[in-house]
């Protein structure tokens, strides 16, 4: 009892200045002061300075009139409008650009990943010969080479390359037949969801058997059957309500159709070749990262290469692939803003013309940092989210 | 990509600038010893660098002018190019002493961007070029409707472009881009039919194509482009400076002071010529400006008179060979006018 009390006390035997838990209370607080009086030093400097050199200040330009055009705009948009609606379509542009990127990179980066694990040897070093060029260029050289080395060469409008399918290629982008919907097109809609609900429904049903009595059912195509099946018939019973609207030559472009500007292909396909080197080697380093013995295992058990790939292999290296994979996919979202360079308006395009049209450089730079802190965050988070799902669950 | 990493650091020194009233901008120039002037990052005629690097232009030469009544050597002062979406951001932050950088002269930049406009060094209107070879029969703007017009963005420039179409009820598809460069090379690859600046900025654009006879500039004038230069809101001594060094230059030409006979003008018995150069008898003009005496006789020696800077860089001298028209003074019908020196 009595030796138990000493200890307990000797901590504070000393003096106050040198008791550890008041000295880390003590420094903790003192930073804390420091770095909120230095923010409030340069928030303070900055509307002093503003008003010492009659600059106008605040976000009050946001309601006034953009008297500018933009080029690609996703939501209704003219002069008209207002800055903060120019604004929007430029954060719009960005999410268009960075989620094809996304999807494109991925599809492109498994693909050569997988390839360089390939048993083929032209295979293999054809992926690596990718993933060695693209990785080691500036992404913004691959931008330049796709805008300026393979889409400016191309011909001018009047002589445009003919592709099948009414599709036109020429150094104004690629021009595509635009489907045009017409009445009892929403049944088609219908029949894909419905589709989608009934496939979803048998392989839950299949997996129930499965696992109750051990007998397999041919989901995949089942699913497909009744996922394309399904809208197809509803298009022949509908009467074909579908038209197409092909571009056509006019005095200076092609007018009609669908149009993809060169600007917005050269940065779609320069950010998604260059991320999608990188995620060919995270996808590499994932299924190397599986130890052989897990597919050894498996093959022991009986089951085909297919299947070790798709249910051994590929769920262990999906739990490595996927933080790296997060980074990835912020790196091109925020790569997207070297659109500047080709001129798509993409959000640092745009905002950099309303920050010079109205002079208000702090708030411009603002709202774009802001905005793209906010879309990061918002991948990370949905990131985060698919790998919990997909971590170890431990039972 | 430039421009946020100077609108950053235009914030970041907003933030850190001292809050104390700095002292004006004359003091600061003479204790560094030379001008910062801002310019375009190049446009034959206002602001480019010739083939041994030395910037060449009347906007270049504005800044001379400027600095040879500061120093009385016109060979003192430090060029900065910008985009156009750089400019303001730099003389805001202190970056640049003076902005000479065709620079449109509107209400706005006047008032809630913090800028002083000196006065017009050049009248200007905006204008189109396209290419005549591969579109044979538009002669007009109006023929326009349907066009790729290439635009530099930030510009007063893309406001009319977007006002123009609009009133003529004529559709169009911008292709914008930050550099003039940028535009140039983009006009020139085809990507654009039409090509909209200011119409002296498309004749010295024109000259840099690859094939510039192939070109022509559209007889339309859409808007009223004073270019001039401009210096920081609330330093009225600097803004006085550059203000009446450009006076000066049109004076001197009114005159007819030139570059050659400066030194013999310096003799003349006119009271009017001798006010100007600071030879009259207890006469102390420059040195009320903060400046010695004889400034116009520095300016006049450094690069002329207003008519002599203007043939030289874009006029007869020039590869350019704009005439004078608006551009003249005021006695031969132009516009230019210069406040009397007394």
């Amino acid at each position: 009892m009595a030796s138990q009390e000493i200890l307990r006390e000797e901590p504070s035997r000393g003096s106050f200045i040198n008791d550890p838990r008041i000295r880390s209370l003590f420094f903790q607080t003192l930073v804390v002061i420091l770095l909120f009086s230095s923010i409030w030093w340069i928030v303070h400097n900055v509307i002093e300075n503003l008003q010492r050199l009659h600059i106008a200040s605040g976000f009050g330009f946001l309601r006034s009139r953009a008297g500018f055009d933009i080029s690609d705009t996703p939501i209704a948009y003219t002069s008209d409008s207002t800055y903060f609606r120019a604004l929007v379509v430029g954060l719009l542009n960005t999410i268009i650009v960075a989620v094809a990127g996304i999807v494109l990179a991925t599809v492109v980066g498994f693909t050569i990943g997988i390839g360089r694990l390939s048993q083929n040897w032209l295979i293999r070093k054809i992926c690596t010969v990718y993933v060695e060029i693209f990785r080691n260029i500036p992404p913004l050289l691959v931008i330049f080479f796709w805008y300026s080395g393979v889409l400016a060469v191309l011909p001018a409008p009047r002589e445009s390359i003919h592709l099948p399918f009414g599709s036109f290629l020429n150094q104004r982008g690629f021009y595509l037949p635009r489907a045009v919907w017409g009445d009892g097109s929403w049944l088609i809609g219908v029949a894909l969801l419905l589709g989608i609900a009934m496939a979803w429904f048998v392989a839950h049903r299949a997996r129930q058997r499965q696992r109750a009595t051990g007998q397999q059912f041919p989901v995949f195509w089942t699913s497909v059957a009744l996922i394309v099946g399904l809208p197809v018939l509803a298009f022949l019973l509908s009467g074909m309500p579908l038209t197409f609207d092909f571009p056509k030559q006019s005095t200076f472009n092609l007018t009609g159709g669908f149009w993809i500007k060169p600007e917005f292909l050269s940065l779609l396909l320069a950010l998604s070749f260059y991320t999608a080197a990188f995620i060919a080697e995270i996808v590499r380093a994932g299924i190397r990262g599986v130890s052989r013995g897990q597919s050894e295992a498996a093959a022991a058990l009986g089951l085909r290469s297919g299947p070790i790939l798709r249910l051994v292999v590929i769920p262990q290296a999906m739990r490595i692939v996927i933080p790296p994979l997060t980074s990835q996919y912020l790196n091109l979202t925020k790569n997207s803003s070297l659109a500047i360079a080709i001129g798509y308006p993409d959000l640092t395009a745009t905002a950099g013309t309303v920050l010079n049209q109205t002079g208000q450089a702090v708030e411009g730079v603002f709202i774009m940092m802001i905005a793209y802190l906010v879309l990061s965050l918002v991948t990370s988070f949905v990131m985060n989210i698919v790998n919990a799902r997909m971590a170890l669950v431990e039972r | 990509m430039k421009h946020i990493a100077i609108g950053i650091l235009g914030a970041a020194a907003l933030g850190f600038m001292a809050s104390a009233a700095s002292a004006g901008t004359l003091d600061t120039v003479k204790q560094k010893g030379f001008i910062q002037c801002g310019v375009s990052t190049g446009l034959a005629g206002f602001s480019a660098p010739d083939d041994k690097g030395d910037w060449k232009g009347i906007d270049a030469d504005f800044c001379r002018a400027v600095a040879a009544a500061v120093f009385g050597d016109g060979t003192k002062v430090k060029f900065t190019p910008l985009s156009a979406k750089e400019r303001f951001t730099a003389l805001q932050s202190g970056e640049i002493d003076i902005l000479s950088r065709n620079t449109t002269w509107t209400s706005n930049r006047d008032s809630a961007l913090g800028l002083d406009f000196v006065g017009v060094t050049y009248y200007d209107g905006q204008g189109f070029m396209i290419n005549a070879k591969k579109l044979p029969g538009v002669n007009s703007a109006l023929q326009l409707s349907g066009a790729a017009v290439c635009v530099q963005s930030g510009t007063t420039t893309e406001l009319n472009l977007a006002d123009y179409f609009k009133k003529n009820k004529m559709e169009y598809n911008p292709v914008v881009f930050e550099k003039l460069e940028e535009v140039n090379a983009a006009y020139d690859a085809g990507r654009c039919d039409a090509y909209t600046t200011d119409q002296s900025g498309l004749y010295g654009i024109r000259l840099t194509l690859s094939a510039p006879a192939d070109h022509v500039v559209l007889p339309e004038i859409i808007s009223k482009e004073p270019l001039g230069p401009a210096v920081r809101q609330g330093d009225d001594q600097w803004a006085h400076i550059a203000r009446w060094t450009y006076f000066a230059l049109l004076n001197a030409e009114e005159a007819g002071v030139t570059q050659a006979n400066v030194d013999e003008m310096k003799t003349s018995t006119d009271p009017n010529i001798q006010r100007l150069l600071g030879t009259e008898p207890d006469g102390k003009y420059g040195a009320d400006l903060g400046l010695s005496n004889d400034f116009v006789v520095n300016i006049v020696k450094a690069v002329g008179n207003y008519g002599e800077m203007f043939e030289r860089n874009v006029g007869s001298g020039s590869p350019l060979k704009i005439a004078r028209g608006i551009n003249a003074l005021w006695t031969k019908g132009g516009l230019q006018y210069g406040p009397p020196i007394r």
